[in-house]
């Protein structure tokens, strides 16, 4: 249900990934993962090496942090965010690529698996993987199924509906088998059986090729989806790939699946396979003037004005800066916010497309409606939420929606409905914290 | 130093917008509009442009002098009420009777609920009514059609009523639908699905009105269920009478293609302000105005009933809107 259909403009799916050059400076930030901060593990002054933890995870819900450089940390201090926050973080000047002894950088593909169910779900945890479409949940925790539940399918998402991203995209292409062995990791440690990886029709290539492998590989198989944002989704991929819907409110473990990101299956088989912390992931830099739309495998902490140097320079006429895809990426106030294990690309806007024309009042269309894909009335929602009445925007479901901005893109009006759906889901989630 | 534009996501737009949605509707009354002016010629020229202009100068002083907000005349709203209005009055009609039309449509239609989206009543049928009500004589005296190329070039001021009325008259008088059928003024099938008959200025052709109205589903501005279920349930209801008792209930064919069902059920009932915002409520919406209109049409004192269908159920929209929801994902429905 819902759903629509923006320009796709991925510039960059031709173009292979390359390796970013080391940063002079990484900032590490502490909080990159949903759930709480990691904890520093390391103080001014201190000598580090690729791949050794400088942040612990210690709540239930949180990651390990690991160095994405070799050097002397220069300081532990607060640097603004991808939404303009200042929260702390390791500076870390970076002199050199030396990687702690125990990572196995040889570059074979490593098939067995060797580790328990319950070593691997340590192993992830202490790598410090994350969910890398976006959310940032961290793994170890979504392996952990409560007591009672039962996976059935895990399902793997090479959807990537966000216009212009292609990093998913080109990891599926030239990291297939590793994306393959990694899903066979999740398999074993969520007890399931069968996979299916879900990736749109726009990639064919990817679909292919991962198809061919895939007969290698027992219980895995891939499912062709027809192009549709937000199909990527968690809700709406286990909708389109299963036909279940989870029930409002509830995980996707309710109807017996678990889904992670191509990015995550790869950091998994990095992580079990080869010792391997998640320290780097593939970005995508784009835009309409970008002179060369490219991928890059980037070290955590990398600044992004690297990123944009390396796609031959900031155009001339930038007007907005991008963490992520046009439909739910956060606009940047600067190009000095590092990349952080959520980051899957960045995109330059031209200035004549970064301004949100004038907006009107409602003239009742219910195109709104029509496309959300939850079944929810952002109209309404939008309303009440600017009116102050959290209690009926909560029995109008508003805690449902899923920020995909679909009801924004599509207003006639151009009316910022999901600014004020944000704002409500913020109160009526303070609210019903309040109740316990 | 860079300064970037900051805001929340969505960062990009579909590129549809109020005006799009309105020239689009104009677009789709063009075939109508072509119509009417080969039968009506220079009287239609004279109704459409004066209830286009006149609606919008009353937008424009209303906005300017009473509201003093923005003036919004280009949106194509008023554009669209003017050419509606017209489209749902007599060729022949007077000057000065349009402007009063005009000024209730704009004036206690639209802006007195606030303007564009915040009027509970479809605005051109508002001002249709008031006019029908207050002149009822200039309303109800429709010019035989004369066509531009046609072989009978008469004189002016041919007036007779319309196929509807002519039914109405008929039944009142206790004749049979035989021999009411058998009357002169009576058009023919062919007539009744040209156009070529009495009536208001646009409701003549159902063939170009469905023409505009196919436009209008392709382009997303109406949804097809709501002139569909319109027409079918007045088709349903007329049916139902006429097996019953066919030397009393015309067929209901005869229905579907006289007076204005076509007109409100494509261009009117569908107005996005003033149709409810959920499938469910449109069909019971719809079923409502074809419920009203067969009821008004069969046993009613008026010959045409779908404009006072149409407000009755606008009045409706808001409980509509309140009572039925779309459905929520992840939310089970209740079995009773």
């Amino acid at each position: 249900m819902g759903g629509v259909h923006p320009e796709e403009n991925k510039f960059s799916e031709n173009a292979a990934i390359e390796m970013l050059p080391l940063p002079k400076q990484v900032i590490v930030q502490l909080g990159q993962n949903l759930g709480a901060p990691s904890k520093p593990l390391v103080k001014r002054g201190d000598m580090v090496k690729v791949g050794q933890m400088i942040g612990k995870g210690e709540s239930f819900i949180s990651a390990n942090l690991h160095s994405p450089a070799s050097g002397k940390v220069l300081k532990v201090d607060d640097a603004p965010d991808a939404s303009g926050y200042r929260r702390p973080a390791v500076y870390i000047d970076v002199d050199g690529d030396e990687w702690v002894d125990d990572v196995d950088l040889s570059p074979g593909i490593e098939r067995a698996i060797k580790l328990s169910r319950q070593e691997i779900i340590e192993k992830i945890k202490e790598c410090g993987i994350v969910g890398l479409g976006g959310a940032t949940f961290p793994t170890h925790v979504k392996l952990m199924v409560p007591d009672g539940k039962k996976a059935e399918y895990l399902l793997i998402n090479g959807v990537e509906c966000e216009p212009y991203l292609t990093s998913d995209h080109r990891l599926m292409l030239e990291k297939g088998e590793e994306v393959l062995i990694g899903t066979q990791i999740l398999m074993k440690a969520l007890e399931v059986d069968k996979a299916i990886i879900g990736i749109e029709n726009n990639k064919s290539d990817a679909i292919n090729h991962l198809n061919t492998l895939a007969a290698g590989y027992e219980g895995i198989s891939v499912q062709p989806l027809k192009v549709k944002y937000p199909q990527g989704g968690e809700k709406q991929l286990i909708k389109a790939v299963l036909n279940r819907e989870v029930p409002s409110g509830k995980l996707p473990i309710e109807v017996g699946c678990v889904v992670s990101n191509v990015g995550t299956a790869f950091a998994v088989y990095e992580a079990v396979q080869k010792n391997k912390p998640l320290i780097e992931r593939v970005v995508t830099i784009t835009g309409k003037a970008v002179k060369k739309p490219s991928n890059f495998m980037v070290r955590i902490g990398t600044p992004i004005s690297q990123l944009v140097e390396a796609a031959e320079g900031l155009p001339e006429n930038t007007g907005k800066v991008i963490n992520g895809g046009p439909m739910m990426g956060k606009a940047l106030t600067n190009l000095d916010v590092p990349i952080v294990k959520g980051s899957s690309g960045i995109l330059l806007m031209k200035k004549e497309e970064s301004l949100r024309p004038t907006s009107k009042t409602c003239i009742r269309c219910s195109k709104c409606t029509v496309v959300c894909p939850m079944g929810l009335e952002p109209f309404l929602l939008s309303k009440l939420s600017k009116l102050a009445e959290y209690e009926r925007a909560e029995k109008q479901k508003i805690m449902d929606c899923i920020e995909c901005g679909s009801c924004q893109y599509t207003c006639p009006s151009h009316l910022p409905l999901l600014d004020y759906l944000r704002l409500g889901k913020l109160r009526v989630g303070q609210i019903i914290r309040t109740r316990k | 130093m860079n300064i970037f534009t900051i805001s929340g996501s969505p960062h990009i737009h579909g590129d549809e917008n109020v005006r799009k949605i309105m020239y689009t509707v104009v677009y789709a009354l063009v075939p109508a509009i072509l119509v009417s002016l080969y039968f009506f010629g220079l009287d239609a020229v004279r109704v459409l442009l004066i209830s286009v202009l006149a609606c919008l100068f009353f937008e424009w002083i209303i906005q300017k002098y009473l509201i003093k907000g923005p003036i919004t005349i280009n949106d194509g709203s008023a554009v669209v009420a003017g050419l509606l209005l017209a489209f749902n009055i007599p060729s022949n009609i007077p000057a000065y009777i349009i402007i009063i039309g005009a000024l209730v449509t704009i004036g206690v239609g639209k802006m007195s609920f606030g303007g564009l989206g915040k009027n509970i009543f479809n605005p051109a049928l508002v001002g249709r009514v008031f006019m029908l009500i207050s002149f009822p004589v200039q309303m109800t005296s429709w010019p035989v059609p004369k066509p531009l190329f046609g072989s009978d070039i008469m004189a002016d001021a041919i007036t007779g009523p319309t196929a509807l009325g002519i039914l109405k008259e008929g039944i009142g008088a206790g004749k049979t639908i035989d021999q009411i059928m058998a009357d002169p003024n009576m058009p023919d099938y062919i007539d009744r699905l040209t156009g070529n008959m009495g009536g208001s200025l646009g409701e003549m052709s159902a063939i170009a009105l469905l023409l505009g109205g196919i436009y209008m589903i392709i382009r997303k501005v109406i949804d097809w269920q709501v002139p569909f279920t319109i027409i079918a349930t007045v088709f349903i209801v007329a049916g139902i009478f006429h097996l019953i008792d066919p030397q009393h209930y015309i067929d209901p064919m005869f229905h579907l293609f006289t007076g204005g069902l076509m007109l409100g059920a494509i261009y009117m009932a569908t107005d996005m302000v003033s149709s409810p915002m959920n499938m469910t409520g449109k069909l019971i919406y719809s079923v409502g105005i074809g419920l009203i209109t067969i009821v008004i049409r069969l046993w009613g004192a008026y010959p045409e009933g779908i404009s006072f269908a149409i407000l009755i159920m606008n009045a409706f929209v808001p409980l509509l809107n309140n009572s039925f929801k779309p459905k929520r994902f992840g939310v089970a429905v209740v079995k009773k």
